[in-house]
């Protein structure tokens, strides 16, 4: 009955299964949107639609499957403030595009072309991954727009009913496709748990109670323990910057995965090679940061440290003195790497750049040999192979 | 049997259709939202208007899913056993039931509310895929299957601290309780305090949406914070001029501790605040 929505959904990678598919018709069968189009949009969301995430993307598609579903409101256009669209059309039109379409017909036929230009940025934008990519050369950028969207917001200020609800688009803000996949890096990381007993003796210690009972000759005596507690500490130190805004994406999904998966994580960031300084905040990086020394007698050496990097720079900046791009550092990055890694006992390099460019890289393999060839990849083997490292 | 909000809870058209299937096709209905959106409010007044019981299982980051439905105290029986007890001989005297065990044995089908499923391991929705898609599960202990009598109501909020499983997610309904538009607020303020003064609401709901829209706050102020502090407002009888002032002495909104919970948030109000000071002195 909807194929065309089903299948488009998939297309647009809204995962989306014959279950759910089933369930939207058994709800249709059960009468649930009473024959009404924005219930039936309510209804079919709730059914296909199982993350915040996806809801952009599952309007659009609703949008392009079911267009002209819904009379347009007559005269709405009218209201839309002309000055706004005189600008989008400069925006969005060259000069002489203008003048074509003046000696065509007029204002009439520049709205025409701008909603078609409008439509096309839209699928250009749907097509890429991220929002951040395409961002710079849009003068709308991660707004978005499309003149639908003008004519709506006019719209809901009178009154609710007969907006197409879907062409709001009002989950733009959740779709971001980077979280996608992180249950499986946090599949991987959970390899890094460590679970220990800690803390107040409060759960019954079963095997050791019959033991002990047995022993005291058939009377009972409980044996209490602490509870299990995963106790792994990561330190983990993120570059950023330069060479590193290609992998901005993996880099996102890896944060965002063990951010939830360790209790005990502290991050710093640092630019291209360790040296005498990391900052915790990006934004004051050149205010406030903490003295790399500092962080070696904060944490033990039973903190896991994990560096995330494409270790991609020029030699020089890990070798020599006054060698890092961006200030005089007295002594190399050499230096600064090895004295982590005598601190901290369990440590690897995660490392963007797909295993099979590396060896194309000097800097990288210097970083390599430094970390005794415990660099990994980003890849979910990578992972697991990084954190059966740590685990040793 | 159909939701369509309370007296005291403004439920959107989506969110009724959300409800409504889930109740009709007997499915579990997973809520996701800002805190404060009232995604646990919804089970207790879903409980409310259908007239239903409404059995609660808060999860913690501890709880598995055996508990939802039953354990068998080993230890009481331990005990009994050493007093010669003759409660010891029946096994079932020592299985206690879940929450889930109590649901499905209800008379009347009852709104089973998770609440927070995503602070237990990530395990958790997996083990639990059976037992909401059967309703029914097996106890090793007496060897009996529990069966649900009347497929209960299940509401399950998520605040998003994990992801969730595919297979999970495939059995459930899915609503996002989206942050409440300004028209939407109004109606909830006007349910929750039918007294208050317009002007005054008018006042506060400026400034709410204006520390909503401060860059960089670590938990923005939600519906159930706003309510709190027109409640102080309220109680402390402050005037809808005090609020509408603009004062640079006085831009940091009174009782904003019931909207600021974190002090670095007001930390970085309080400098905001003074920047904007500082640009009206020029």
């Amino acid at each position: 009955m909807f194929f065309d929505l089903f299948y488009e959904l998939k297309a647009a990678k809204v995962p989306v299964s014959l279950k759910e598919y089933l369930t939207l018709l058994e709800a249709m069968s059960h009468n649930v949107a009473e024959y009404s189009v924005d219930n039936f949009y309510y209804l079919s969301r709730s059914c296909l639609v199982k993350d915040e995430r996806n809801l952009d993307k599952f309007d659009r598609v609703f949008g392009s499957v079911f267009k002209g579903l819904e009379q347009p409101e007559e005269g709405t256009v009218a209201e839309i403030p002309e000055e706004w669209l005189r600008k989008l059309t400069e925006l969005h039109l060259t000069d002489e595009e203008k003048a074509n379409i003046e000696a065509l017909g007029g204002w009439e036929k520049i709205m025409e072309e701008l909603k078609k230009r409008l439509e096309e940025q839209e699928k250009r934008h749907q097509g890429g991954s991220k929002w951040i990519g395409t961002g710079g050369t849009s003068p709308f950028g991660a707004q978005g727009y499309n003149p639908e969207g003008i004519r709506i917001g006019q719209e809901k200020s009178r009154h609710r009913r007969a907006v197409k609800v879907w062409d709001k688009r009002e989950y733009r803000n959740f779709d971001d496709s980077v979280v996608l996949g992180t249950r499986n890096i946090k599949v991987a990381l959970r390899r890094l748990r460590q679970f220990a007993r800690d803390g107040a003796p409060d759960e019954l210690d079963l095997d050791d109670t019959i033991r002990s009972t047995a022993r005291n000759g058939g009377w009972i005596d409980i044996k209490m323990r602490p509870e299990r507690r995963n106790t792994v500490k990561v330190l983990l130190l993120l570059d950023v910057g330069g060479s590193m805004d290609d992998h901005i994406r993996t880099m996102e999904e890896l944060f965002s995965a063990t951010r939830t998966e360790f209790k005990n994580l502290e991050s710093y960031y640092f630019h291209n090679c360790m040296y005498e300084k990391v900052w915790k905040d990006n934004r004051r990086r050149h205010t406030e940061h903490i003295p790399t020394s500092q962080l070696i007698n904060t944490y033990g050496p039973d903190w896991k440290l994990i560096f995330v990097g494409d270790a991609t720079m020029s030699p020089y900046e890990i070798v020599y003195p006054g060698g890092s791009v961006e200030h005089w550092n007295e002594e190399a990055g050499q230096v600064w790497m090895e004295r982590m890694l005598d601190h901290f006992k369990h440590s690897c390099w995660i490392n963007p750049v797909p295993e099979r460019h590396w060896e194309y890289t000097p800097s990288l393999q210097m970083v390599q040999q430094i970390m005794g060839h415990r660099m990994f990849g980003l890849t979910l083997d990578g992972l697991d192979r990084g954190m059966r490292s740590l685990a040793r | 049997m159909k939701f369509e909000g309370t007296d005291s809870y403004v439920a959107t058209d989506d969110l009724m259709i959300a409800v409504n299937a889930s109740i009709t096709l007997q499915r579990p209905l997973l809520i996701k939202g800002e805190p404060g959106t009232g995604k646990t409010v919804l089970a207790h007044e879903v409980a409310k208007a259908l007239d239903r019981p409404l059995i609660e299982w808060h999860i913690k980051s501890t709880t598995k899913a055996a508990q939802g439905l039953y354990e068998y105290d080993a230890v009481s029986r331990l005990r009994d056993s050493q007093l010669g007890d003759e409660k010891v001989k029946d096994i079932s005297n020592y299985i206690v039931r879940g929450k889930l065990w109590d649901a499905f044995t209800q008379d009347l089908s009852p709104v089973l509310l998770i609440d927070e499923v995503d602070k237990a391991d990530i395990e958790f929705p997996n083990d639990l895929l059976l037992e909401l898609d059967r309703m029914q599960f097996f106890v090793y202990e007496t060897q009996e299957t529990v069966i649900a009598q009347n497929r209960p109501i299940v509401m399950i909020t998520s605040n998003n601290e994990k992801e969730l499983p595919d297979a999970f997610l495939r059995r459930c309904f899915f609503h996002y309780i989206r942050f409440p538009e300004r028209d939407t607020m109004q109606e909830i303020i006007d349910v929750h305090y039918p007294d208050i003064q317009k002007s005054l609401v008018r006042e506060a709901l400026n400034i709410f949406y204006e520390v909503r829209d401060v860059p960089g706050l670590k938990k923005k102020p939600s519906t159930s914070e706003l309510l709190d502090w027109l409640k102080l407002l309220m109680s402390d009888d402050i005037s809808p001029d005090i609020l509408r002032t603009k004062d640079p002495k006085k831009l940091i909104p009174p009782l904003h501790g019931a909207l600021l919970k974190n002090e670095q948030d007001v930390h970085l109000f309080e400098r905001l605040a003074f920047l904007a000071r500082r640009e009206q002195g020029n």
